[in-house]
C-alpha cells in the first residue's frame, strides 16, 4: 500500500501543465466558443502527442492502456487549464469501442489513441458535446452504439466553451458497447472538475492577496479566509477519492469521486465568484472560463443525485 | 500508486478480526462518561492489553506490537467495524504517548507507558483554562520552582475524562516574564489525586460528566514529571495538538463504521428517499477520509512530517461526524429524541467535534494562512 502518485506520474502531470501553461488556453477557449476550432485543434494535437487519449485504448489497438490512474492525472491538468473540446467524449468513445467486434475496433481505435479524429458521444435523447468539431459521432443507445451520420444545430451551453449538438438518427450499427465506458466518462469528468476547482482556488487566492479594501488585502479578512479554507478542504478530500476510484474502477467508487470532485469544484466556483466580486461576473475576465465549466461538469455524465444513488445502491460494487 | 495491502498485512488484519470477534462484548458497555461505564471500559482496556491489542503501534517493550502505521490503520478499521467499545484510554494513548515517545526520557517511557497501555492509569487532558481555549498560549496556571520539582497553581477546565481519570498532562506558565506568551511554558504531568488538586466534574449537554474543572493549589510535581526542557513546552504541545487534529486520534475506521451503521439504519427504515443523498454523502465522506489518510500515511512513511495538513483533517472529520449523526437522528424521527440510545450518545459526542482540539474557525485560519499563504489578519 503506497497511495501516492509515483515520480513518473508526477512528471507526466508537470509536463502537461507546462505545455498547457505555455499554450495560452484562455485565447484558445475563446476561439473555440465562437466556433473557430483552428487553435483548439492545434492544442488538441499537442495534447494527443503526450499520449493522453492512448491511455484509454488497449495496447492491442495501438494504445497505452488501460491506464485510468494516468488518465486521471492528465484530466486534472486538462481541467486546470480549461482545455476545450470533447476530451471526455473521445475517451468514452474509445472505451465503448473496445467492446466492438475486432474489425471495427481495429479500424477505429488506433486513430482515437492518437487523438485524431476527435470523437463525441451522446446517450439517447441527449446532446453531444462539440458534434460540429468531432468527426466520429457515436449515438449510445441501451446495449448498442451507432455511428451517427451527422449533427443538428449547435446550442450554447452555460459554459460557452461547450457547444452542444443533437446527433442525427440512424447510422451504421457499430457494435455492443463496453459497459465500463460510463465509468471512464465519469472518472475523466471528475478529474477534469478537480482541475477546474484547483484552478479556481489558485486564481482566487492570488486575487484576494492583491486586492485591497479598507486599506488591507481582502484575503486578510477571516470571512474570506474561511470560504477559501473550505474550498481547499473540499478539493483535498476529493483528490484521494478520484485516485482511489482510478485504482479500482468500481462504478460506485467512481460515482463517489464524481460527486465529491464536482461538488468541490462547483462550491469553489461560487466562492471564487463571490470573492472576486463584480469583475468575476464578467465574460471578459478569464475567471469566467473556469466558473462556467464547473457548473457544466456537475451534471454531465451523471448528475450528483444519480451518482449518489449509485453509491447507496445495493447492486453497486461498493466495497467500503 | 497502490491500495493493496501485503499478504502479511492482510494476515494481521485477519488476526485482529478474529480476536475481536471472540472478545468484543455482545452488549454495548455503559457510557464511558459514567462511573460504572468508566470502570467497564477500563476493564476492556485491560482485556485488550492482555493480548497486546491496546497499543499495536507502540514498541513491544511498552506493551505494543511494533506494528507500524499501516497496521495501526488496519487495526483501527477492524476495531470500529467490529463495533468495539470506545477507548477510555485514548487521551493518554494517542496524545501523551506519542509526545513521550518523541520528547520524553527513557525513564519516563518505561514508567508511564506500560500502565497506560493496560488501563491501570487513565489520563486526562489539562489544556484549556477559563480564559485560554483557542488562544491556548494565553494560559495562566503557574508552575513555580521548588526543591526537586514544581508547584502548580491555577485552574484548568474542559478536561476530558478528568471526572474519573487518574492523572493529567498539560502546559503551565513557568516564566511569567518571558518576552512572548508562547515562551516560558512547561509541559508537566500530575496526579489527579495529589494533595492540592480538586476535581469538579462538569456535565455536558446530556448531563454526563464528560469533562471536569481542575483547581490546583500548590500541587507538587517532581522534576521527573516534566516533559522536555522547562520553558520549552509550547513546541512539544503543538506536536500533541497535531496528533489530536490529525489521523492518530480520529482514525478513519471509526467514521467508515459510523457511515455503514447509518446506511444500515436507512435500509432498515425502508430507504426513505428524503435522506438518500445525506446517507450517500456520509459514505462518500468517510471513504474520502480513509483514502486521504492512506495518502497521508504514505507520505509519513516516506519520511515527511505531518505539518498544518492536520487542520484539514480536523475540520473534515468533525463536520462529517456531526452531519452523519444529525442524519441518523433525523431518520429516527421522534425516536431520535430519546437520550438513552447509542445514536444519541454518539450524536452528543459528535456535537463537540467542531469545538475541541482547536475550534474549526482556528483550523480554517491555519489552513488559509499556512497552506494557502493568505496574509495574517485580525481574527
Amino acid at each position: 500500500m503506497r497511495f501516492l502518485l509515483d515520480a513518473e506520474q508526477r512528471a507526466f502531470a508537470a509536463s502537461l501543465d507546462a505545455l498547457l501553461t505555455a499554450a495560452d488556453t484562455p485565447a484558445v477557449i475563446r476561439d473555440w466558443s465562437r466556433g473557430d476550432h483552428a487553435s483548439g485543434r492545434a492544442l488538441w494535437s499537442r495534447v494527443a502527442d503526450t499520449g493522453v487519449f492512448a491511455l484509454a485504448v488497449p495496447e492491442a489497438y495501438e494504445g497505452l492502456g488501460p491506464r485510468p490512474v494516468e488518465l486521471a492525472v492528465a484530466f486534472v491538468e486538462l481541467g486546470r487549464h480549461a482545455v476545450p473540446g470533447p476530451l471526455v467524449e473521445t475517451v468514452t468513445a474509445a472505451v465503448l469501442l473496445t467492446g466492438a467486434d475486432p474489425g471495427t475496433a481495429e479500424r477505429l481505435l488506433p486513430g482515437l489513441a492518437s487523438g485524431e479524429p476527435m470523437a463525441t458521444v451522446a446517450t439517447k435523447g441527449a446532446h453531444a458535446l462539440d458534434g460540429d468539431a468531432a468527426a466520429l459521432r457515436i449515438s449510445w443507445e441501451p446495449g448498442r452504439i451507432r455511428l451517427s451520420p451527422g449533427h443538428g444545430p449547435v446550442r450554447p451551453s452555460l459554459d460557452p466553451a461547450r457547444r452542444l449538438t443533437p446527433l442525427l438518427p440512424g447510422g451504421d450499427l457499430l457494435a455492443i458497447p463496453a459497459d465500463q465506458a460510463l465509468t471512464w466518462a465519469r472518472l475523466a469528468t471528475a478529474a477534469q472538475a478537480l482541475g477546474v476547482g484547483l484552478a479556481l482556488l489558485g486564481r482566487t487566492v492570488g486575487y484576494v492577496g492583491q486586492r485591497t479594501q479598507f486599506g488591507v488585502p481582502v484575503g486578510s479578512f477571516q470571512a474570506v479566509k474561511h470560504r477559501l479554507a473550505d474550498a481547499r478542504i473540499a478539493l483535498e478530500f476529493a483528490r484521494p477519492l478520484l485516485f482511489g476510484a482510478a485504482l479500482t474502477m468500481e462504478p460506485a467508487d467512481v460515482a463517489a469521486a464524481k460527486v465529491a470532485a464536482c461538488e468541490a469544484a462547483y462550491g469553489t466556483a461560487r466562492t471564487a465568484l463571490q470573492l472576486h466580486g463584480a469583475i468575476g461576473y464578467t465574460a471578459e475576465y478569464d475567471l469566467s472560463l473556469w466558473l462556467t465549466k464547473a457548473r457544466a461538469l456537475r451534471t454531465t455524465w451523471g448528475d450528483p443525485g444519480e451518482c449518489r444513488a449509485l453509491v447507496v445502491s445495493a447492486a453497486g460494487d461498493r466495497r467500503w | 500508486m497502490d491500495l493493496a495491502f501485503s499478504p502479511a498485512d492482510e494476515a494481521f488484519r485477519a488476526e485482529v478480526r478474529e480476536w475481536l470477534h471472540a472478545h468484543v462484548p455482545r452488549a454495548p458497555l455503559p457510557s464511558l462518561e459514567t462511573e460504572e461505564g468508566f470502570a467497564a471500559h477500563r476493564a476492556w482496556e485491560a482485556e485488550l492489553a492482555a493480548d497486546r491489542w491496546s497499543v499495536v503501534n507502540w514498541p513491544s517493550r511498552y506493551g505494543g506490537r511494533d506494528s507500524g502505521l499501516l497496521r495501526w490503520l488496519l487495526f483501527e478499521e477492524e476495531y470500529w467495524a467490529a463495533d468495539a467499545p470506545g477507548r477510555v484510554g485514548q487521551n493518554g494513548i494517542q496524545l501523551l504517548a506519542p509526545t513521550l515517545l518523541d520528547h520524553g526520557t527513557e525513564e519516563q517511557r518505561a514508567r508511564i507507558l506500560p500502565p497506560m497501555a493496560c488501563g491501570e492509569v487513565i489520563w486526562a487532558q489539562a489544556w484549556s483554562e477559563p480564559e485560554a481555549g483557542s488562544d491556548l498560549a494565553s494560559l495562566r496556571a503557574r508552575a513555580v520552582r521548588t526543591d526537586g520539582g514544581w508547584l502548580l497553581t491555577g485552574q484548568k477546565t474542559w478536561s476530558s475524562r478528568a471526572a474519573f481519570a487518574d492523572r493529567a498532562f498539560g502546559l503551565f506558565r513557568s516564566d511569567p516574564d518571558a518576552a512572548r506568551p508562547h515562551q516560558g511554558l512547561t509541559y508537566l504531568m500530575f496526579s489527579l489525586r495529589a494533595p492540592g488538586v480538586t476535581v469538579r466534574p462538569i456535565a455536558r449537554l446530556d448531563g454526563k460528566p464528560a469533562f471536569a474543572e481542575l483547581f490546583l493549589d500548590e500541587v507538587f510535581v517532581p522534576d521527573e514529571d516534566v516533559i522536555g526542557e522547562p520553558g520549552r513546552g509550547w513546541r512539544i504541545a503543538m506536536a500533541t495538538a497535531g496528533n489530536e487534529r490529525g489521523l492518530m486520534l480520529r482514525s478513519p475506521g471509526r467514521f467508515l463504521a459510523s457511515a455503514r451503521r447509518l446506511e444500515e439504519l436507512w435500509r432498515r427504515l425502508g430507504r426513505p428517499a428524503s435522506a438518500r443523498d445525506r446517507v450517500a454523502d456520509a459514505l462518500i465522506g468517510a471513504r474520502a477520509y480513509q483514502l486521504f489518510t492512506y495518502a497521508a500515511a504514505s507520505r509519513l512513511l516516506d519520511g515527511e512530517e505531518a505539518g498544518p495538513e492536520s487542520s484539514l483533517n480536523k475540520v473534515f472529520w468533525s463536520e462529517l461526524d456531526l452531519a452523519l449523526h444529525e442524519t441518523a437522528l433525523d431518520l429516527l424521527g421522534p425516536e431520535g429524541e430519546m437520550a438513552d440510545t447509542d445514536w444519541a450518545e454518539r450524536y452528543v459526542f459528535a456535537l463537540a467535534g467542531p469545538l475541541y482540539a482547536g475550534t474549526n474557525e482556528i483550523q480554517r485560519d491555519i489552513i488559509a494562512e499556512r497552506l494557502l499563504g493568505l496574509p495574517k489578519g485580525r481574527r
